[in-house]
């Protein structure tokens, strides 16, 4: 049993009882609190299994985007006002990719791929805008075409 | 690598077991969601646990555009749960089946 083995199954454990947790509950601010615990040890998983870069990306998309989005909603909808605390530990570990080899290697292999996924986001903006905008927002063309 | 690529799949399967079983369990549409986010993450670990047994950048660079495509997708799909709530007033999938049945009544109260 080597530091990185004790750490993995550490990070294992943490990863599967919160969302065990997070799936059960009931309180939907709860369930969102303890996925967020879920993907920060998700995010150390990925610094130490050697992607410093998706490691962020999943602190920044998952845990501080899609999460936040999620807590936004279900604050919108129905009123629970429920905090609980967050958890995180760091190691240092070799990468096999460090951000700049894999940012090269994405713009180098994956253009057109990063492309075509820039393009799906723009088009998921557009979407949201469209499907979760006011329904007043969309008489006004009508209205003008009418007159 | 000291930990067995078995011991990752494992780890990321018993996830998408959890996604799965939150999203079938569940009767809630924002909680489906979450399952399905739970789901992507376990595909992500998995790739990221495959880079590093093969040591290939290819895994990571999946595993970014499935970040793209979760984020892609919890926008559309919370923006349909909002949609879903102002006509129905509930998250509850079943609601829909209510009103669809009060109109039927009142299409029978006005013949006869």
């Amino acid at each position: 049993m080597t530091l990185y083995s004790i750490l993995f199954y550490i990070l294992a454990l943490v990863i599967l009882a919160s969302t065990a947790v997070a799936i059960t509950r009931r309180d939907m601010v709860h369930a969102v609190i303890y996925l967020v615990v879920s993907f920060f040890g998700s995010a150390l998983l990925f610094y130490l299994m050697g992607a410093p870069l998706l490691a962020a990306l999943e602190i920044i998309i998952y845990a501080g985007a899609i999460m936040v989005l999620f807590l936004f909603i279900v604050m919108m909808i129905r009123v629970q006002p429920s905090i609980d605390s967050l958890l995180s530990r760091s190691q240092l570990v070799p990468a096999v990719a460090t951000p700049s080899m894999l940012g090269q290697y994405f713009f180098q292999q994956h253009w057109v791929t990063v492309e075509i996924a820039s393009l799906l986001l723009l088009v998921a903006l557009v979407g949201a805008m469209i499907i979760g905008g006011s329904p007043t927002s969309g008489s006004p063309p009508e209205a003008e075409e009418e007159s | 690598m000291t930990v067995s690529f078995d011991h990752v799949l494992v780890l990321a399967g018993a996830l998408f077991i959890m996604g799965i079983v939150c999203v079938v369990v569940s009767r809630n549409l924002i909680m489906m969601l979450l399952g399905l986010e739970i789901m992507l993450n376990a595909a992500s670990i998995a790739l990221v646990g495959s880079a590093l047994k093969w040591h290939h950048v290819e895994g990571q660079a999946i595993a970014l555009f499935i970040m793209a495509v979760a984020a892609t997708e919890v926008s559309i799909g919370l923006a349909m749960i909002v949609g879903f709530y102002r006509r129905v007033d509930s998250v509850d999938p079943q609601a829909l089946e209510e009103p669809i049945e009060i109109t039927n009544n009142k299409f029978q109260i006005s013949n006869e």
